[in-house]
C-alpha cells in the first residue's frame, strides 16, 4: 500500500515539475513538432485501419442481430454511429494508443534514464521533466482528438461498406446516421480523448522517468506503463460517462 | 577550487560517505580512486548535485552549494561539464547537435557562432568533420571524445569525469587521459576524475584521493604513491603484478 502511495506522490511531483519550468520557447516548439510526428502521425495508419474494419464488423453484427421485419433497417447506421462516437473511437483507440504510444514513451525515456542522458540534462541545468515530457503531453492532447475524429469518420465509412456487403442500402444507413444525432456526443467523445491522452503520456513518461537498472527494467517499465494507463483509461471512462451522460 | 567540508551521505542505514573533507584544486586533475563500492561514484554524484548530502558543505570557489536557490543552482550548473561513464550523448541528435545543445539552451549565439564553437570543441578532441554522425555511428573512444567536447562547450569552470576509460582499449584510454589533462591545463579548470584505472593514475594523477569504505584514507600525487605506507592503498594500487614490478622500479 505504502509503495502505491509513494508512486502516486512521485507521479504528482513529476507532473508539477513538468508544468513548472518551461524551457526556451523555440526549443519547446521544435520538440513539440517532433512529438506530433512521433506521438500522432506515426499512429495514423494503425488507427485508420482498425477503425475501418471495426466499423465494418460492428455494422455487420448489428445487421445480423436486428434482422427482424419489425425493426427498421436505418437503426443499423444509428447504432454504428453511436457505438463509434461514444465508445469505440475514444476508448478503444485510446487503449490501442496506450499500447503503441505509451510503450514507446516509457521505453524512450527509460532508455534515456539508464544511459544517464537524463542526468546529463539535469547537470546542464535543464529541467529534464519539462523538456522531455511536456511536448509529449501537449502533442498528444492536441493530436489524439484529431485521430479520434478521423477514426469516427473512417469507422462510419467502414460501416457503410460493411452494410452494403450484407444488403443494407446507403439510404437506410445514412438515415440512421442522421437520426437523433446529438452533437454533445462528439464533445463527450473529445473530452474523454483529451483526458485519455493526458493519462497515456503522463503515466508512460512517469514509468520511463523513474526506471532504475538496465535494459530489462526498461521493458518492465514499458509493460507497467501500458497496463496501468489502460486500467486508468477504463476507470476514467466510467467516471466521465457517469459525470457527462447520466 | 572545490572545497568539501565534513561531507556525509548515507542510503537508509548504510553510511556511504563518512565525514569527508578535501580540497580539489583548480588547474589540476584531481583523481578519486578506490575499489568498486568504496563510495567514489556517490562522492562524485554528491559534488554535482545528483545526490543530496546528509551533512557538510561543498564550496565552489567559496560559493556554498547549500545556500543556492533553484535559480542559482540552474545557473551554476552551466559552469559544470560532466563526462558520464557511457558518454550520455543524446541518441536522437547528431554530434553537432549534441555539442550545440547546451549552447542552444543557455546562450544567445547566432547559428554561425554556435557552429564555430562546435567546430572548435571538436578540434580540441581531434574529431573534426564528424559533425553529422549520430552516436550510434561512433566508437567507444569517439563517444567519450564527443562527450568531452559537449562538456566543454560552455567553457565550464569544473569538469567531472566518471570512469572516463571504462570499456576503452589502452591506447584510446591514454588518448582520453591526455585530452582531459590538456583541457584542464589549457582552460585552467578544476577537474575531478573518478577512476580505478591505474594507468590514468600514473598518467594524469596530479592530485589523488583514495577512498576506502567511504573515508578518504590517503591524499597525494602520483610520485607519492610508491612511498605510501597505507596498506589499503597499497593493496589497491599494487594489486596487479605489473604495478608491483613498476613499483620496485619506481615507475621509471
Amino acid at each position: 500500500m505504502l509503495k502505491y502511495l509513494k508512486e502516486i506522490g512521485q507521479y504528482f511531483i513529476l507532473i508539477k515539475k513538468v508544468f513548472s519550468f518551461p524551457e526556451k520557447k523555440d526549443i519547446f516548439f521544435k520538440q513539440l513538432f517532433n512529438e506530433f510526428e512521433k506521438v500522432g502521425l506515426s499512429s495514423l495508419s494503425i488507427v485508420l485501419i482498425i477503425s475501418f474494419f471495426v466499423g465494418g464488423v460492428v455494422t455487420i453484427q448489428q445487421a445480423i442481430n436486428i434482422d427482424d421485419p419489425l425493426i427498421p433497417k436505418y437503426l443499423i447506421g444509428f447504432v454504428t454511429r453511436d457505438a463509434l462516437i461514444l465508445e469505440f473511437s475514444p476508448t478503444m483507440i485510446a487503449l490501442i494508443l496506450a499500447g503503441k504510444v505509451g510503450s514507446n514513451i516509457a521505453s524512450e525515456i527509460g532508455s534515456m534514464r539508464i544511459s544517464e542522458q537524463i542526468d546529463a540534462l539535469e547537470i546542464m541545468g535543464v529541467n529534464s521533466a519539462s523538456y522531455l515530457v511536456l511536448p509529449k503531453i501537449i502533442a498528444s492532447i492536441l493530436f489524439f482528438p484529431i485521430l479520434v475524429i478521423l477514426s469516427i469518420f473512417i469507422g462510419i465509412f467502414g460501416g457503410w461498406i460493411g452494410g452494403i456487403s450484407i444488403g443494407v442500402t446507403t439510404a437506410d444507413f445514412v438515415l440512421g446516421l442522421q437520426t437523433e444525432f446529438s452533437p454533445f456526443y462528439v464533445s463527450y467523445s473529445l473530452i474523454k480523448t483529451v483526458v485519455f491522452a493526458f493519462l497515456i503520456t503522463s503515466i508512460s513518461a512517469f514509468y520511463g522517468y523513474f526506471t532504475k537498472g538496465g535494459a530489462l527494467e526498461v521493458g518492465k517499465s514499458s509493460t507497467t506503463a501500458v497496463v496501468n494507463s489502460s486500467i486508468l483509461i477504463l476507470i476514467f471512462n466510467f467516471i466521465i460517462t457517469e459525470l457527462l451522460l447520466t | 577550487m572545490i572545497e568539501v567540508q565534513n561531507l556525509s551521505k548515507s542510503f537508509k542505514d548504510n553510511l556511504v560517505l563518512d565525514n569527508i573533507s578535501v580540497k580539489l584544486e583548480r588547474g589540476k586533475t584531481n583523481l578519486i580512486i578506490g575499489e568498486s563500492g568504496s563510495g567514489k561514484t556517490t562522492f562524485l554524484k554528491c559534488l554535482i548535485g545528483l545526490h543530496s548530502i546528509d551533512n557538510g558543505e561543498i564550496l565552489f570557489d567559496n560559493r556554498k552549494f547549500s545556500k543556492m536557490n533553484d535559480k542559482n543552482i540552474r545557473k551554476f550548473r552551466q559552469e559544470i561539464g560532466v563526462l558520464f561513464q557511457g558518454g550520455a550523448l543524446y541518441d536522437y541528435l547528431s554530434v553537432e547537435e549534441n555539442i550545440m545543445f547546451p549552447l542552444n539552451m543557455f546562450t544567445r549565439l547566432s547559428l554561425k557562432e554556435k557552429r564555430e564553437r562546435v567546430n572548435f570543441c571538436l578540434s580540441k578532441v581531434n574529431l573534426e568533420k564528424t559533425n553529422n554522425l549520430f552516436p550510434s555511428e561512433l566508437s567507444g573512444g569517439m563517444t567519450k571524445r564527443v562527450a568531452i567536447a559537449r562538456a566543454i562547450a560552455l567553457n565550464p569552470k569544473y569538469l567531472f569525469c566518471d570512469e572516463p576509460n571504462s570499456g576503452l582499449d589502452p591506447k584510446t584510454a591514454i588518448l582520453i587521459d591526455n585530452l582531459i589533462l590538456e583541457i584542464t591545463e589549457e582552460f585552467n579548470i578544476t577537474t575531478i576524475v573518478n577512476t580505478h584505472d591505474m594507468n590514468s593514475v600514473i598518467q594524469i594523477g596530479s592530485n589523488i584521493l583514495f577512498i576506502h569504505h567511504g573515508k578518504i584514507l590517503w591524499k597525494g600525487n602520483k610520485n607519492d604513491l610508491t612511498k605510501s605506507k597505507n596498506n589499503e592503498l597499497n593493496n589497491f594500487v599494487f594489486a596487479s603484478k605489473l604495478f608491483k614490478t613498476l613499483r620496485n622500479e619506481n615507475f621509471t
